[in-house]
């Protein structure tokens, strides 16, 4: 029987399930345990299964990570939480120099199946620096994997997957989806491949790549611009962001022959400006337009009373789209 | 304060402090020559650096003690988490000296840990390794198994925030962790008095309630017996241990540094009365556990392992490139899948044999 769930929900379920069928699982972070996380993504988990296992630790980014590196070297599956993703610059050395290395340093003889799960991006009205989207710092490190879903359903088969890999693997979960949708989501255990795109619309004249929150919106703006422009968009969630899925995007392009990338991080430097080198490096003759990106700006995320006009919504990915054409037909 | 007291059982002329502190003779003279091999090893190193053998080296000349009797305390399923300069408690604990060698000559098979021993490859981040050594730690006590783990790391490490989450983590979880300081007196060029205004580094431990001492770091009895306890205290529930390990480096950071920016050489000279081989030397002398003849083998045979050691480690093949392509993730992606190939084509273009 498939239960709608919301993301919250659906993370909580999953954690749940991995505990229960690993005794090697356990979760550390703050605040996880009896208050059971400040999002209620680990609601009843350490009633359930104990201190051993749900384990608040104390403020301690990188004693966190570190500690969790220790744990996965030393053959247990931790799951990290770190509180808001914007607070996990102590804990960016743990990462960069050595969960992401050990593999290689050790030429495979350790792995570092550690997961950290944090709450991703902006939206929510939350207070400053709680809102910060750096998913283009761990994409450009090679050892990790980094996988964002969009949706409950997905959430629980890629951190199901994740979980069954030996890799590292960093989960961003967007904090704007945590209560703002439901979904069927199946009460078995199931797996949605990390490396595997999802086109969740299909469309023939622009293929719109995004991920997390940003899925939302693009689904909205899709809607606005098939309606009054006879516009169809195909939009591909590209859900796992390193590595990330080449068939897919290729796939989609080579149909559409147009692409947009959407993502609520600053523009420079950013994911979609490695999407939009690939896509122009591989698919060069079949493009009609230049790749376009539609992203937050390069600024530092701004306080939340004006963080809408920062994010790509739906107005903006209306115009952007509606601008790219007009200049093509000028 | 009580943490002050540094912790020593042989004096400088190789007497006793403390008669119930004997050491047997077997580990006595085990110790020695463990002490002779790695100063042995660590000459020929620099030597091999100066001729262009090997890359930067960080030599631990003067430290031979803190690192052979703390490694010989462990027990084989315990985990060590060295740094770059703790090759001595590396080889001591069964790391392969060939390997110490190819890490020097930059070579990813130096990092390689051995079959039969958790021994990581050197870190390199200064006090990253202390919350990984806690974690190893809480694993090992998660799973009911009887394990310990060692950090290693230098006076510089304490004041960097991983020492402080480490440790803190550690006492609160009570993972049966030691935490092992060898406090050389010098971060590179910075000396302890610009580190920290703390007294001792053992002091430190007293924020976290966590048991502490302070051991005369070239001598070799006392780390032994003070790393023993710790881990023993470890195993049996009590939690974690900071040790603090007074000892000097006779030399530079590494060959690429020159200390006399920095110190003289009157004060490093000042450290050799305090030298860990001398001080075990005239102890096993007095006791009649060593003889002239006794040692000129025991030197003998350092020098012939270790030659033997650089000879074979010199013949390794030319590293194959593409071995930086391997082992980034467990499966291959897509995009490093194409670069090893286009990297081989251009080498197969340019650089045919």
């Amino acid at each position: 029987m498939h239960r709608e769930l919301n993301l919250v929900q659906a993370l909580n379920e999953t954690l749940d399930m991995l505990l229960t069928d690993d005794d090697k699982v356990l979760l550390l972070g703050q605040d996880i345990g009896k208050n059971g996380g400040v999002f209620r993504v680990t609601e009843n988990l350490y009633h359930k299964f104990g201190d051993e296992r749900v384990v608040d630790t104390p403020l301690s980014e990188a004693g966190i990570v570190g500690c969790g590196i220790g744990l996965a070297l030393n053959g247990l599956k931790p799951i990290v939480e770190i509180e808001f993703f914007g607070f996990i610059y102590p804990a960016l050395e743990q990462i960069l120099s050595h969960l992401a290395r050990l593999r290689m340093r050790t030429q495979g003889k350790y792995e570092v199946p550690l997961i950290i799960r944090a709450p991703y991006g902006a939206g929510v009205r939350a207070p400053e620096l709680h809102s910060e989207s750096i998913e283009a710092l761990l994409f450009q490190s090679p050892g990790l994997k980094v996988v964002i879903p969009s949706n409950p359903y997905d959430a629980k088969g890629l951190l199901t997957a994740a979980s069954e890999g030996s890799d590292p693997v960093i989960f961003l979960e967007p904090m704007r989806v945590y209560r703002s949708m439901r979904q069927p989501v199946p009460q078995h255990r199931y797996t949605v491949p990390l490396g595997k795109a999802n086109v969740m619309k299909e469309g023939k004249d622009i293929t719109v790549i995004a991920w997390g929150a940003m899925i939302g919106n693009v689904v909205k703006a899709a809607e606005q611009l098939e309606k009054t422009q006879g516009i169809s968009l195909e939009i591909v969630d590209l859900r796992t962001l390193y590595p990330f899925d080449i068939e897919t995007i290729q796939e989609s392009v080579s149909k559409t022959h147009r692409a947009v990338i959407v993502h609520e991080a600053p523009l420079t430097g950013g994911v979609g400006a490695e999407l939009a080198a690939v896509i122009q490096e591989r698919m060069f003759g079949d493009l009609k337009s230049p790749v376009k990106r539609i992203t937050g700006f390069d600024v530092p995320v701004p306080q939340f009373s004006i963080e809408d006009y920062y994010l790509p919504s739906q107005d903006r990915i209306v115009h952007e789209i509606e601008q790219m054409l007009v200049s093509l037909t000028r | 304060m009580e943490q002050q007291r540094l912790f020593q059982i042989l004096e400088l002329d190789g007497t006793l402090r403390d008669d119930s502190m004997v050491i047997n003779e077997k580990l006595a003279i085990e110790m020695y020559k463990l002490l002779v091999l790695n100063r042995v090893f660590d000459r020929k190193l620099v030597n091999m650096q100066r001729k262009g053998q090997i890359g930067t080296y960080a030599p631990f000349e003067g430290q031979e003690a803190s690192q052979v009797g703390s490694a010989l305390a462990l027990s084989k399923q315990d985990w060590m988490f060295p740094t770059y300069r703790d090759h001595a408690a590396m080889l001591t604990f069964g790391y392969e000296m060939v390997k110490i060698i190819w890490y020097w000559m930059g070579r990813i098979e130096g990092c390689i840990p051995p079959d039969n021993r958790n021994i990581m490859p050197p870190y390199v981040p200064i006090a990253t390794q202390i919350p990984q050594a806690a974690g190893a730690a809480w694993a090992s006590k998660y799973k009911n198994e009887t394990a310990c783990s060692i950090a290693y790391f230098g006076d510089g490490a304490t004041s960097e925030g991983d020492f402080h989450e480490g440790l803190n983590m550690a006492s609160v979880f009570k993972a049966p962790v030691v935490f092992f300081c060898q406090n050389n007196g010098y971060a590179i060029s910075v000396p302890l008095s610009r580190q920290t205004s703390s007294e001792t580094i053992a002091q430190k431990a007293i924020a976290y309630n966590m048991e502490n001492v302070r051991v005369d770091g070239n001598d070799v009895f006392a780390v032994y017996v003070a790393t023993k306890n710790a881990l023993e205290a470890a195993r049996s529930g009590k939690g974690p241990t900071l040790i603090e390990a007074v000892t000097y480096r006779y030399g530079a950071h590494t060959t690429a540094d020159d200390p006399s920016r920095y110190r003289s050489i009157e004060e490093s000279e000042s450290w050799r009365p305090r030298d860990p081989i001398l001080r075990l030397e005239a102890y096993l002398f007095k006791q009649g556990m060593l003889d002239k003849d006794i040692q000129t083998r025991i030197v003998g045979e350092a020098e012939r392992l270790v030659n033997d050691g650089i000879k074979f480690a010199l013949t390794i093949s030319k590293p194959d490139p593409t071995i930086m392509f391997q082992n980034v993730l467990a499966n291959k992606p897509w995009n490093i899948q194409e670069q090893e190939s286009n990297f081989n084509s251009f080498i197969e273009r340019y650089h045919h044999q």
